[in-house]
């Protein structure tokens, strides 16, 4: 047969050409396509009027008294109310996170990857639940710590055990994306590094983690931003509700945005669902700023072979 | 091998520089933080005290004790007290204040008998104090214009442990027929344990097909926004919202009253007033700090009352609370 007889019913087309340039017209094609887009439009749609509404919500709050001011417990007073202590109890948290998480996360994590031996059973193991606890609910670590970090330990309710099971919660993610961006650095490489003489230490140390960083970092920094909104655990760790007073130290009583957040909304006056509505857009704020470097440490500095 | 040597060091300096540049903002985050934190003494001739008082219990009682450490703050003259409050329910402010890992305990309903029990195992003595009253509302929406009021034994029916009422018409055969929609408090609350008490007549004994909340706004939003919706909470939610809800009268065997400051006063709002507590622990009370908020929170408890927008106390009920508060200061 020829090419200008081609029908789309045709069932052998003698040119893939053709039979390619045929199927674009089909209405499955065009259906999932619409599909698609209107999937990407309702999410974003969402998204859009959920920020929008925040702004709005809060429109009168977005200034300085947000963090210069204490949360108040006089209704005549909450034009003046703020929550700075939340935000700084929320930047302890996560700064402990940090210090406490990302060596443990990344040091495990190289150790996986470069030395342990995947043949042996207990690695996989590990491996194993190390992937199955990054499913966990947050609310089931909020439980443990509870258990055994305030209570067994006699931590209490303080700042620092909010951040080792906020530390807990996130070490998989951390784990998994540095074992990722360990895993990314070519073989050759290492391979290279070892033919000039190096030793394991100084390969790892010198070639393939510098070249990971900025995996490693992207990787850390989205973990980091999934700690800072968690709130279920805290609830659970006696985050106190209202506090007029920033943490002092390790052991002082703590709240944080997530937590001040909800009980907010669960007042009965108007000006705590504003307060509540600012303090979801610097929280938003804080999120969007450490992904923001997460996404340009990842440009800056990243490694292509 | 110069190269080579070089390339180590920068990668080596870039490695380095970004790791001191992370622990440098941790540290600075940190440093902001501690300076915050120090204590400026206001004037005053009293000593000066410091520490912590911790509060935890009921969210009905909470805004009441925040009230009272804002004004605390501002004139107590102890600026080196640090006032916090939790909101864990009043049962899960018990469990907390049985394991003294609280001073004081906010309470909308009487400790219970198991609380009670648990305190004494640890060894907690505690005494009980009521700083405020409330009214129970039962709230309808605006456009509910056929109900005015409901016995109790109307709400009973239609809150009993599998109810079956799910129509007005059920309810009173002169209600229109209007499906029923109903919210409620979350089982944790005291509120729910007040008002199944009062209306089922065993605590926590509640039909469960309900929207229940820990978070009164949601059965302010649902009551709000469905014509036939029904919902019960403390007054100062009615009084917030009392632009979208409409509050019902009950008739607890001696005719309608409607919720208002004065029938939670003189508790003729039957059954359905009650009083707000807060526990005090020994131990709590034999710090400086917590006798010394405490006092002052009894001191100003008009004052706190009115900003925390609660029902206030009678001039019998503070008589009790002082006497109560002095018998507590004499025995510990």
């Amino acid at each position: 047969m020829s090419a200008p007889t081609l029908t789309p019913t045709r069932p052998e087309p003698s040119a893939p050409g053709a039979a390619l340039t045929q199927r674009r017209s089909r209405p499955g094609e065009v259906a999932f396509r619409l599909a698609m887009q209107s999937c990407l439009v309702i999410a974003f749609g969402v998204l859009a009027s959920l920020l929008a509404w925040v702004l709005i919500k809060g429109w009168n709050r977005l200034d300085s008294r947000l963090w210069t001011e204490m949360p108040t417990g006089l209704t005549s007073r909450l034009d003046g109310a703020g929550v700075q202590s939340a935000l700084v109890g929320t930047l302890w948290i996560i700064s402990l996170v940090a210090v406490i998480c990302l060596p443990i996360g990344i040091l495990s994590a190289i150790y996986l990857e470069e030395y342990a031996d995947n043949t042996r059973w207990y690695n996989r193991l590990l491996e194993l639940n190390i992937q199955n606890l990054a499913g966990v609910p947050s609310i089931i670590f909020g439980i443990l710590g509870l258990g055994i970090i305030a209570r067994a330990l006699g931590l209490g309710f303080t700042v620092i055990t909010a951040a080792i099971v906020l530390s807990l919660l996130v070490l998989p993610v951390v784990i998994i994306a540095t074992r990722e961006a360990i895993r990314a650095v070519p073989q050759s490489i290492r391979q290279a590094s070892y033919a000039l003489g190096a030793t394991k230490w100084q390969t790892v140390s010198r070639q393939v983690l510098p070249s990971a960083v900025p995996g490693i970092a992207t990787g850390s920094i989205l973990a980091l931003s999934r700690a800072i909104g968690e709130a279920a655990p805290l609830i659970v760790l006696g985050a106190v509700t209202f506090i007029t007073f920033n943490p002092d130290g390790l052991d002082s009583a703590y709240t944080a945005l997530p937590i001040q957040i909800y009980t907010f909304i669960t007042r009965p006056q108007a000006e705590f669902a504003e307060l509540a509505a600012g303090a979801i857009v610097l929280l938003l704020a804080i999120v969007l700023v450490m992904n923001s470097i997460a996404i340009f440490v990842r440009n800056r500095f990243e490694k292509r072979w | 091998m110069h190269p080579d040597r070089e390339a180590y060091l920068v990668n080596r300096n870039v490695l380095s520089r970004r790791v001191l540049a992370g622990v440098a903002v941790a540290a600075l985050a940190l440093a902001g933080c501690s300076d915050n934190a120090e204590n400026t003494d206001a004037a005053g001739g009293e000593t000066k005290l410091s520490g912590e008082v911790k509060v935890d219990g009921s969210s009905t009682v909470a805004p009441l004790s925040e009230a009272a450490a804002s004004i605390y703050k501002e004139e107590g003259g102890q600026a080196g007290v640090n006032v916090s409050v939790g909101t864990s329910g009043t049962g899960g402010g018990f469990e907390k204040f049985c394991k003294g890992e609280t001073d004081i305990s906010n309470a909308s309903r009487p400790i219970k008998d198991a609380e009670k029990a648990a305190c004494e195992a640890a060894g907690i003595k505690f005494k009980e104090l009521i700083v405020a009253n409330d009214a129970l509302t039962v709230v309808v929406s605006k456009d509910n214009t056929w109900a005015d009021c409901l016995t109790v034994d109307q709400l009973k029916k239609i809150w009993e442990p599998n109810s079956k009422v799910n129509n007005w018409n059920q309810v009173d055969p002169k209600f229109p027929s209007e499906p029923l929609k109903l919210f409620g408090a979350g089982t944790d609350s005291g509120t729910f344990d007040y008002f199944t008490a009062e209306i089922n007549g065993e605590e926590g004994a509640s039909r469960t097909d309900y929207t229940a909340s820990e978070n009164d706004n949601v059965t302010v939003q649902g009551v709000s926004g469905t014509k036939g919706g029904l919902g019960y909470f403390g007054f100062t939610y009615f009084e917030e919202n009392a632009a979208k809800l409409k509050a019902l009268k009950v008739d607890g065997g001696a005719g309608c009253v409607e919720p208002s400051l004065k029938t939670a006063q003189d508790n003729t709002y039957k059954p359905l007033s009650r009083p707000l507590f807060i526990y005090v622990s020994d131990a709590g009370a034999k710090k400086p700090q917590v006798e010394n908020f405490v006092s002052f929170y009894i001191e100003s408890i008009d004052d706190i009352v009115k900003e925390a927008k609660f029902v206030p106390l009678t001039e019998q009920q503070k008589g009790t609370l002082k006497s109560e508060f002095d018998a507590l200061k004499a025995a510990v």
